[in-house]
């Protein structure tokens, strides 16, 4: 208190005492903390500068192309950059990058889920072991490898279950089925959720670990049997675990480049069903025009890539406002 | 309704160590009974073993016989999920589940064992509540976490959960060792008058709590670090606190313990 009343009124000689003060308040005063500090801040201040970068050279080179866009950037469903004027959007890619996400989604959070209870909750030890190696070995294959996969071994022994689901679902409109070749979206997420499925397991699987024992036990002690035990102390403390889970797979699924490309037989259009080929994604888009495009060509497919960019940024927000809403009951007041 | 509890020769097991031996003895109906002894000397394990919470450990294993009235809780074809439905369970440490309301926490248990009514549901939570001397308190927030409650209060609100489900014993695991004196004594009130309807069996490091609460007092003793622990005696309280039969057992409670 003395102190700050004296630097209040300029002082006539210099006062050590009060930056001193500061930095004891930081608990900084030795060199070891000091050094400690200055480096901390400097990670992070740099992982935000590195933002900062990447969000102004895409807006920067994107306004470059869309301002001499002749047709609606965001409704379009072609990309002729070459025309003059050139006409481009990004509605097919928009469109194609969200379903084969979504359809990864819905294959891969229930298994992952399930996979990540069992190796918590009913595998005994011995097994729970070499099942996490496994799945860790799968989140090692390249992407590259999972596309090649893909297209010689998936594709071709994907027509079985076309069949039958437009046997079956066909009246649906999304499992509808005109006999092509099936390089779908279906079979895109299909690729996808099986890629996804390493990270979105191994968190949940540590979230689930963390469930505290003593709210498994009251369940227990209610009688509850071990399916209830999970329903009424696992999966509540876990859901917002699962969620962020399902999001680093989810933005994996979004920027997923070779394995799309690979498997997709792309055209710049947008299927109705799932099961007709066709479509595209972002990443898969930028990838396979960004060799022989053109300065303004490039420019344009970074544009595309600021959308994408934008659709990552709201998919997380989207999820941080899940997990906050109920954060009043979350288990973290456990 | 509140039943019997009769064991003989039960020992149990953490994989190949021996927790506890041999043990045997009557709990009564309608009384609380208190287990004394030091640490490590096997008495919480004795009270899981009587709701088979104790095999849910891994490694945990049990033999020897508990009967409840009749019924031998170890017997072939006994589902342990009925048994703990029947012999519900306080922990040391107050455990309300963190994701349901106070009204939830204390239907958790109902909703477990079949569908109900609303208004069936909201007679028992308030009968429980009432009977756990927590209803005044709660009765205008019980749609708020149970976790938002002092110590004292959910531990209260856990045994208006165990005792929702209308279970023939209690067991309390040192019920008050996380408490304050004030909810200690709220808590021991509340023994006493919840030994009208059930079985209580209590664990408890406190002797003064053990002397205030219990009709009878077990004492439990090992003989050395790893050696299983054993029942040294049971009596009634008033006998056990003033003129106990065995040695170590007026050792154990006039701290003269070595």
């Amino acid at each position: 208190m003395e102190s700050t009343q004296i630097t209040d009124t300029p002082p006539p000689t210099p006062q050590p005492v009060s930056a001193e003060q500061k930095r004891a308040a930081r608990g900084a005063t030795r060199p070891g903390d000091r050094i400690f500090l200055g480096l901390s801040r400097g990670s992070g201040i740099f992982l935000l500068v590195i933002m900062a970068a990447i969000a102004v050279f895409l807006t920067y080179r994107a306004s470059l192309a869309i301002s001499k866009d002749d047709a609606n950037f965001l409704t379009t469903f072609e990309w002729n950059t070459g025309l003059v004027p050139p006409k481009f959007g990004i509605a097919v890619l928009a469109f194609g990058t969200v379903v084969s996400s979504i359809v990864a989604m819905v294959i891969a959070v229930p298994i992952a889920v399930a996979i990540a209870l069992f190796l918590t909750h009913y595998a005994p030890r011995k097994l729970s072991g070499p099942i996490s190696y496994v799945i860790d070995l799968l989140a090692a294959v390249p992407s590259i490898v999972y596309g090649l996969w893909g297209a010689l071994i998936l594709v071709p022994h994907m027509n079985g279950l076309f069949g039958w689901l437009d046997t079956y679902l066909g009246w649906t409109g999304i499992f509808s089925w005109q006999g092509g070749a099936p390089r779908s979206m279906l079979t895109v997420g299909i690729l996808l959720a099986i890629m996804i499925l390493p990270i979105v397991t191994n968190v949940s699987r540590e979230v689930f670990r963390q469930a505290p024992q003593m709210i498994e036990e009251a369940a227990l002690a209610l009688g509850a049997t071990r399916w209830e035990v999970i329903r009424m102390a696992v999966l509540p403390f876990g859901r917002s675990g699962v969620i962020s889970a399902s999001m680093l797979g989810l933005g994996r699924a979004l920027g997923e480049t070779m394995a799309v490309a690979t498997v997709l037989s792309p055209t710049f259009d947008i299927q109705s069903s799932l099961l007709d080929p066709g479509g595209g994604t972002f990443a898969q888009n930028i990838a396979s025009k960004f060799g022989e495009a053109t300065e303004f060509g490039r420019d344009a497919l970074i544009a595309s890539g600021l959308v994408l960019f934008v659709i990552t940024l709201l998919v997380n927000g989207a999820a941080r406002m899940i997990i906050a809403r109920r954060k009043e009951y979350s288990g973290a007041n456990a | 309704m509140a039943k019997r509890i009769d064991v003989s020769g039960l020992t149990a097991y953490y994989s190949a160590h021996k927790a506890i031996e041999d043990i045997s003895m009557t709990v009564e109906p309608r009384s609380v009974t208190a287990f004394i002894g030091p640490s490590g000397c096997g008495k919480s394990t004795f009270l899981r073993t009587l709701n088979r919470m104790h095999e849910v450990t891994p490694g945990g294993r049990v033999e020897g016989k508990v009967l409840l009235d009749d019924e031998d809780l170890y017997g072939q074809g006994i589902d342990p999920v009925s048994v703990r439905r029947e012999v519900g369970m306080v922990f040391q440490r107050p455990n309300p589940f963190p994701t349901m309301s106070i009204f939830d926490n204390v239907a958790a248990g109902l909703r477990l064992n079949g569908s109900y009514k609303k208004a069936e549901l909201a007679d028992v939570v308030e009968k429980s509540l009432k009977g756990a001397n927590l209803w005044n308190e709660v009765k205008d927030r019980l749609n708020k976490p149970g976790s938002g409650l002092s110590g004292g209060q959910q531990q209260r609100l856990c045994i208006a959960r165990a005792i929702a489900v209308q279970p023939k014993v209690l067991l309390m695991d040192e019920p008050c060792s996380a408490l304050d004196p004030i909810s200690t004594l709220a808590i021991e009130d509340l023994i006493g008058e919840l030994k009208e309807r059930f079985t209580i069996v209590i664990v408890t490091h406190n002797m003064q709590q053990a002397a205030r609460v219990s009709d009878r007092t077990a004492f439990f003793n090992l003989a050395a670090v790893g050696q299983p622990g054993k029942l040294i005696e049971i009596d009634d309280t008033e006998r056990i606190f003033s003129n106990p039969s065995v040695q170590a057992t007026e050792d154990y409670i006039s701290g003269r313990f070595g």
